[in-house]
């Protein structure tokens, strides 16, 4: 079980969390303005990365804030969690336990 | 190939087993290859399979980053069913459940496929609906399928705990009696030793870097740990890493790739003669020939490539075994174990073409590709060997996500698969 | 005699307090302090199981969790039988009921052993080279044989009766393993008062310093340091001291489970005590002291029931006096067995000992053992056993510098020692994904890079001497705690160095060695070499082809001569064919223990509405819906479920009638901007609707797929009363969380669960008006100043209420909204109200009908997750005027809008008394061969009391173009034949909720 530091309220256990897939994907402004192709590619291509990606997570049984955070996929490390609508972190960031 | 049989286990067995040979042999990549696989799972040793048995094409290299049967083909629980809800899905693992029923012979390798019958368990009305509508829909794909009462569903399956007053009592099973489980390791060897002796060349330990393309954006070759190998066709069949092999063809997906648990038990003498999967609790049960109870977890809400999720996940399965099999809780957990599976929107595979000529895909199977090992293989031999979809495999296309005609098994029956 | 092969003197054991125990047909005594494994040697018991695929005779093999061969079957009581127990894990409790397993009809005389007679058939992997023809036979004969002749014990037969608990903990450092390197850990990590701690899975903390009867630390005995360590941990308060506690999983993020066995070695438990608790523990940082498992040897029959490791001899003589034989055979590699020599000696037994190294390399022990008047055999190889249930021979032969073997010679014995080296257990560093360095000069593997907050002390790295062990320990054990501080400690020297061989040299041929290298699952080094043959050269698949190491103790002690010989056929060295992969747990751990207090009514929790008491106290019939618990229906005596339906409709379509309806979702959506939230959630508009009115909602999931549906208030210009289907409140709130607060933080709203804070009294029926009015103040509800869809916050029974005109049943109706905890006064205060109209209450059957009669759908009964607004008939709800709300996009992509879609309808039987069943598939033509073309299926399927006949619902292929065709839908026995109608089968034109 992951440990995961929501911004807000410290270091929690993941069940509190629900991981909300890949972040930074904006929904656009005008979707009717898109065609099939790029309205599909928002709606499920993702980028599914091993290592080190940005993902949206929700402190579901807590605070019940969105933020985000880098994880390496492959170790399962975090290596930052950060409010929702900051930029993201470089990769090198501190590494958070 | 030496034939495997008794006759011949017998007349070793005076010779100290010494005539046995490689099962496959361990070829240094050629140069070039007239279609190169990526992934030595069950369903691209499948692949290379048919292409050489049903399509003629023996030039084919299947490349391996680690040692075959590695991934998923050997993590799984190795249920194996076809009572899926809409056509295009029935259509497609009963073409596999048709291979099963003679895939031993047909490779001459015991995959030891075991048809002790599929029970799927429903605890509520919605369930009942459900799994009634797939019984009706299955009858009349020529797919069978049965409806049980909770008594019929305990005779089937003694352990099974029908109580009224269970939190979630079983309210009546689905059966289907032509599915149930094989043997994992068997299944990717079997499909190697008989690929190989067609004059396929499995290469081990050889991870593909690359994906390399020509100035008209067609497939070249492949970048490979061991070299570059040329080819016109690449069939990617790489389960919870195609977004990785893919991504270095620039080509994205619509996949996640979560890690899967399963786990087994210590192994005791015959006690549960079937599989049964209760969505609604969350249990996959099955025993294994050599007695351990084999238990189907869950996934963990994050991709990972890790293959370990959490212990939460197996607790929270053990919860709903015991409650389902009272008796087996002092039952004691031997291994746990993790998988990676790549997960498409709507629960269903991608089997086809993708927007680079050349390079092919068969991927996103969840957690229930096993099943389909022979069927994927076969459709997808047949994809590759003729550049357009086997009648079975059309409708498992990428566009779909673009159209939105999407095949959502998950979402039609909440049943995981 | 009783115990005739206990010692007079020594041990750990309470002579005091003598105990027995069953085995089998005997009875057997022992001592407190005993496990299974040294009461049964105390008695002279080897034989004490049959292995897994040839049934030969084995004993036991160990001391510890790595016991492979010494499997029983334990019987505390009704119900609580369980397999595969350790002997050597399992203490010894007065009363005790144990049986040996996998034999018939005896364990002395097992039909099985034929198997053995025919090992040269069944070699690694034969199954999968034969059993396949006929086909049929597999499922029939081979696969029921094979399967009977498999497992171990049997599995229990009845539930459970005990209690398992769950414990969650945070601590500064977790040491696992309490002998000297865990010890030594303990104690400095302790020193700063952050807490620690201390886990081991033995039922004494101490690990080999239990059996360390003759070394000394900093001047004490081994005893004395460790009992002055244990007292000095016991008097911090900040360390916790768990014995018989194994940890068996590293997870992320130095996530550890341990599992603490309670009391499985008490005759008469404690009735509060869980019989296991599992642990999980969060620490900052893990000191892993988990110690080393000896190799045993591999030769020719090395695996007869007396022949065991060395270390376990010394172990069973010194911590339990017991003498595993009179005479014993020692056959080592290494220097560690000349200890366990020399003390089986000093407990007055006859010891010989065989080294398969020169005399030059064999170490000081050779001479101190030589002058104890003990036989040593240096230069000599073991190529074989002797005896059948108990070993009564060592076959040795001198090797020559060539590599040759020499003469023969046999040495009589009832017990051997074999000391194959020692291999690190570092399973749980592998858990924690450390990367695994061999070390070539302790021939074994040992942690590397660190991947979590842990390290690894004394054994568990290939530390042995016993001053470096402590120092080890209590270096990592203050570094753990953040203050690094070194101390060196005087101990005794450990002779511990040893050549690793994964398979002794023979003179025998190889064909027909039958040198066990998994003993419990029957691996031979045969087998490995044929799999290595057969082209399975990874390690993984070696394991996977021969099952070696996949037996219930997990290879503890077969693993690293499975490695080795794999490596010396390929001539590579060791970690060029790699390590397996460790995985948890450690050791097995109950289903019970994992599942915890989950069970029954703890499973998962029970959602009440308010009124569930009443509705229990009134009879109901109950269904569960996602976690809640509804009221089904209310039968009077003598009613079936038709019935009792049937006669609630009634009293709601003629006269009135009343259904908690507090289950469902409600949202309060709040904010200057909550109508632009609701407008981009919702298909429909938001802006118009005037507050005191309410709207039929519709949400979309972004694929534009129906999520969810319910009615909408409008209390305010900001503010807005939202509700969702029972099972989708907590999802509908996510959804709307997770866009406002990522996709549109700008708006300026919040919203806030009411589920539980409003309870829900719907009433319904012609007569609902009359019955609510007298209870209603401040609220004017004449049907002009009160319409169909409307809302107004007032009282009712003296209780604040927000009073919705609304209905899901097609009459005229009123849901009230009362605060939860005055449902009950006011459920009351109607049904008195109701009585001259004869009220009824009606339960979520009867709702349902009602519904589906006026072709009101629901969202997971109608819906799957497929289905758009245009298919459900309610495409003219989707806004036009919004250019984008959530879903919008996704409801223009080609096959949304192409033709074929399933479209809502209604079906009528062509026999009114039939009823179809939900689920079933409905074609146009049912003499088409197989597979048929299926047009869709039928939803929703009731008795209708009000058309007196069987109504339905279904989802068919361009389904509204088939209005009045007769189709077909299957049926148990076939077809049934049906019309296509209009999804409105009561009152089309909606005069009735008007009314």
């Amino acid at each position: 079980m992951l440990l995961v530091t929501c911004p807000y309220c410290g270091p929690r256990p993941e069940i509190e969390f629900h991981c909300g897939g890949e972040a930074h994907i904006a929904r656009p402004a005008e979707p009717a303005g898109l065609d099939d192709q790029a309205w599909s590619e928002f709606l499920f291509v993702r980028t599914n990365r091993k290592g080190v990606q940005a993902e949206r997570w929700l402190h579901q049984h807590g605070c019940r804030r969105w933020f985000n955070a880098l994880r390496d996929t492959a170790s399962d490390r975090f290596l930052a969690t950060y409010e929702m609508g900051a930029p993201r972190p470089s990769a090198g960031g501190e590494e958070l336990r | 190939m030496r034939r495997f049989s008794f006759r011949t286990l017998i007349s070793e067995a005076f010779k100290g087993h010494k005539g046995w040979e490689r099962q496959w042999r361990a070829p240094e990549p050629k140069a070039s290859y007239e279609v190169v696989i990526v992934g030595g799972g069950g369903h691209g040793l499948a692949t290379a399979y048919y292409l050489a048995k049903e399509f003629g094409i023996r030039d084919v290299a299947v490349l391996e980053k680690g040692w075959i049967g590695g991934g998923n083909t050997g993590r799984n629980t190795t249920i194996i069913r076809s009572n899926y809800l809409y056509d295009e899905s029935a259509a497609l693992y009963d073409h596999a459940v048709k291979l099963w029923e003679g895939l031993s012979q047909d490779l001459n390798y015991n995959v030891m496929f075991s048809q002790r019958g599929v029970m799927m368990l429903a605890h509520n009305l919605h369930d009942v609906r459900s799994f009634r509508q797939h019984v009706y829909a299955n009858r009349l794909n020529g797919v069978d399928n049965e409806w049980l009462t909770p008594e019929q569903a305990k005779e089937f399956c003694p352990p099974l705990n029908i109580s009224r007053d269970a939190r979630y009592p079983v309210m009546g099973a689905a059966l289907q009696r032509r599915g149930g489980t094989a043997r994992h390791d068997a299944v990717a060897w079997g499909y190697a030793r008989a690929a190989d002796a067609m004059g396929v060349d499995i290469i081990q330990n050889c991870e593909v870097t690359g994906i390399r393309r020509g100035a008209d954006g067609a497939v070249e070759g492949v970048e490979t740990s061991r070299g570059f190998i040329a080819t016109k066709r690449v069939g990617v069949v790489a389960a919870g890493h195609t977004s990785v092999i893919m991504e270095r063809a620039g080509v994205r997906m619509p996949l996640e790739s979560f890690p899967l648990q399963a786990l087994v038990s210590e192994p005791v003498k015959p006690v549960f003669p079937c599989v049964v999967m209760s969505n609604a609790v969350h249990a996959y049960i099955s025993q294994s020939d050599k007695g351990e109870l084999v238990i189907g977890a869950g996934t963990d809400q994050y991709v990972s490539y890790s293959q370990q999720g959490g212990l939460h996940i197996a607790t929270h399965t053990l919860e709903a075994i015991c409650e389902i099999f009272p008796q087996f809780s002092r039952m004691r957990m031997l291994r746990n174990w993790g998988g990676i599976v790549d997960v498409t929107p709507d629960r269903s595979p991608i089997i086809g073409k993708t927007p680079v000529p050349g390079l092919y895909v068969n991927c996103g199977w969840g957690t229930g590709g096993f099943k389909a090992t022979p069927g994927s293989g076969h459709v997808f031999a047949h994809t590759l060997a003729k550049g357009e979809p086997h009648p079975v495999n059309a409708p498992f296309t990428l566009d779909r996500f673009r159209t939105g005609r999407l095949i959502d098994e998950a979402a039609a029956a909440a049943v995981a698969h | 005699m009783s115990q005739p092969f206990r010692l007079a003197t020594g041990g750990r054991i309470d002579r005091g307090r003598r105990l027995s125990i069953r085995f089998n047909d005997a009875t057997l005594e022992g001592f407190a302090g005993d496990t299974l494994a040294s009461l049964l040697l105390a008695n002279g018991r080897h034989l004490v199981g049959r292995s897994f695929k040839y049934h030969r005779p084995r004993g036991i093999l160990s001391h510890g969790s790595e016991e492979p061969n010494a499997l029983l079957s334990v019987d505390r009581g009704p119900g609580r039988r369980d397999p595969n127990n350790r002997a050597t894990m399992v203490e010894a409790v007065d009363g005790l009921v144990t049986g040996s397993q996998n034999h018939w009809p005896s364990l002395e005389l097992d039909a099985g052993e034929v198997n053995d007679l025919l090992s040269p058939v069944f070699v690694a992997g034969f199954y999968y080279k034969t059993f396949m023809w006929p086909r049929s036979f597999w499922e029939k004969l081979y696969e029921p044989r094979i399967r009977a002749a498999a497992g171990l014990g049997k599995a229990p037969e009845t539930a459970d009766p005990e209690r398992y608990a769950h414990l969650h903990a945070h601590c500064e450092v977790l040491v696992v393993g309490a002998g000297p390197a865990g010890l030594a850990a303990a104690l400095a990590a302790s020193e700063g008062g952050g807490r620690v701690i201390l886990a081991d899975e033995q039922a004494e903390p101490g690990g080999s310093l239990l059996h360390e009867t003759s070394a000394l630390i900093d001047g004490m005995t081994a005893e004395a340091w460790r009992a002055r360590a244990l007292e000095t941990l016991a008097s911090r308060e900040n360390v916790e001291i768990l014995p018989r506690t194994t940890a068996f999983g590293y997870y992320n993020h130095n996530h550890v489970a341990l599992l603490e066995r309670l009391t499985d070695h008490l005759a008469e438990p404690p009735p509060h005590l869980p019989r296991e608790r599992l642990w999980q523990v969060r620490a900052r940082q893990v000191v892993l002291a988990t110690g080393a498992h000896e190799r045993p040897l591999v030769f020719a029959d090395n695996d007869r029931p007396g022949i065991m490791l060395a270390e376990s001899v010394r172990v069973f003589v010194n911590r339990y006096a017991v003498a595993p034989g009179r005479r014993i055979v020692f056959a080592t590699t290494g220097a560690s067995a000349y200890r366990a020599a020399a003390d089986a000696k000093a407990a007055g037994l006859e010891v010989t000992l065989v080294d398969l190294r020169p005399e030059e390399d064999c170490g000081a022990g050779l001479q101190t053992l030589r002058a104890l008047g003990c036989e040593v055999l240096t230069g000599h190889t073991v190529v074989g056993s002797q005896g059948r249930k108990r070993v009564s021979g060592l076959i040795v032969a001198p090797l020559g510098a060539d590599g040759r073997v020499g003469a023969r010679r046999t040495l009589p014995c009832d017990c051997v020692g074999m000391a194959g080296g020692w291999t690190p257990a570092v399973h749980l560093f592998s858990q924690s994904r450390g990367k695994l360095r061999f070390e070539p000069a302790i021939d074994a593997f040992v942690p590397g890079t660190s991947v979590q907050a842990e390290r690894s002390v004394g054994a568990a790295r290939g530390v042995y001497e016993l001053s470096d062990v402590l120092a080890d320990g209590h270096a990592a054990g203050a570094d753990a705690a953040g203050r690094p501080s070194e101390r060196a400690f005087a101990a005794s020297p450990t002779p511990a160095g040893f050549t690793g061989i994964p398979l002794l040299p023979t003179d025998a041929d190889p064909a027909k060695l039958r040198a066990f290298v998994d003993f419990q699952n029957d691996v031979t080094a045969k087998d490995i070499g044929l799999a290595v043959r057969e082209g399975f050269e990874s390690i993984e698949h070696v394991k996977r082809y021969t099952t070696t190491g996949m037996a219930t103790d997990q290879g503890k002690s077969s693993n690293m001569n499975a490695l080795g010989l794999v490596a010396s056929i390929l001539e590579k060295p060791v970690p060029a064919v790699g390590t397996t992969t460790f995985r948890p747990p450690y050791t097995p751990v109950s289903f019970g223990a994992l599942a915890g207090q989950s069970r029954g009514a703890l499973f998962d929790p029970v959602r009440t509405a308010p009124l569930d008491a009443w509705a229990e106290e009134h009879g109901a019939a109950f269904e569960n819906v996602s976690l809640w618990r509804r009221a089904w229906y209310f039968p009077k005596p003598g009613e079936d479920m038709r019935a009792a339906v049937a006669r609630e409709c009634r009293a709601v379509r003629e006269g009135v009638g009343i259904f908690d309806a507090s289950t469902l979702g409600k949202i309060e959506v709040v904010g200057p901007d909550a109508a632009e939230l609701m407008n981009r959630l919702y298909v429909n508009g938001w802006s118009k609707l005037a507050p005191g009115r309410c709207r039929y909602g519709l949400m979309l999931k972004e694929d534009g797929f129906v999520m969810d549906d319910g009615v909408v208030a409008r209390l305010a210009d900001d503010r807005f009363h939202v509700t969702t289907t029972t099972g989708g409140a907590a999802r509908v709130l996510s959804h709307m969380e997770d866009y406002l607060q990522t996709e549109w933080p700008d708006l300026d709203v919040f919203l806030t669960s009411t589920t539980e804070q409003w309870a829900a009294i719907a009433v319904q029926g012609p007569k609902a008006r009359e019955v609510i009015a007298p209870l209603v103040e401040g609220i004017a509800m004449d049907a002009e100043s009160f319409p169909h869809m409307a809302v107004r916050l007032g009282r009712v029974c003296g209780v604040p209420c927000r009073l919705f005109r609304v209905s899901f049943t097609g009459e005229l109706g009123y849901e009230i909204n009362v605060p939860a905890g005055h449902a009950r006064e006011v459920w009351e205060a109607v049904l008195e109200e109701g009585q001259r109209f004869g009220i009824t209450p009606y339960g979520t059957e009867t709702m349902h009908v009602l519904r589906a009669e006026k072709g009101f759908v629901i969202v997971g009964q109608e819906t799957d997750g497929t289905v758009t607004p245009d298919d459900l008939g309610m495409g003219g709800m989707v806004s036009k005027i919004k250019p984008d709300f959530v879903g919008k996009r996704s409801l223009a992509r080609p096959d949304i809008v192409a033709g074929g879609r399933r479209q809502l309808v209604g079906l009528l039987t062509e026999d009114a008394a039939l009823i179809l069943e939900e689920g079933a598939q409905v074609v146009a033509d049912p003499d088409q061969p197989v597979p048929m073309r299926m047009l869709g299926y039928v939803t929703s399927s009731y008795w209708s009391e009000a058309c007196g006949r069987g109504i339905a619902l279904a989802m068919l292929a361009d389904g509204r173009s088939l209005m009045g065709q007769r189709l077909h839908a299957t049926t148990q026995e076939g077809f049934a034949t049906v019309q296509v109608v209009e999804p409105v089968f009561v009152d089309a034109q909606g005069e009735r909720i008007r009314a």
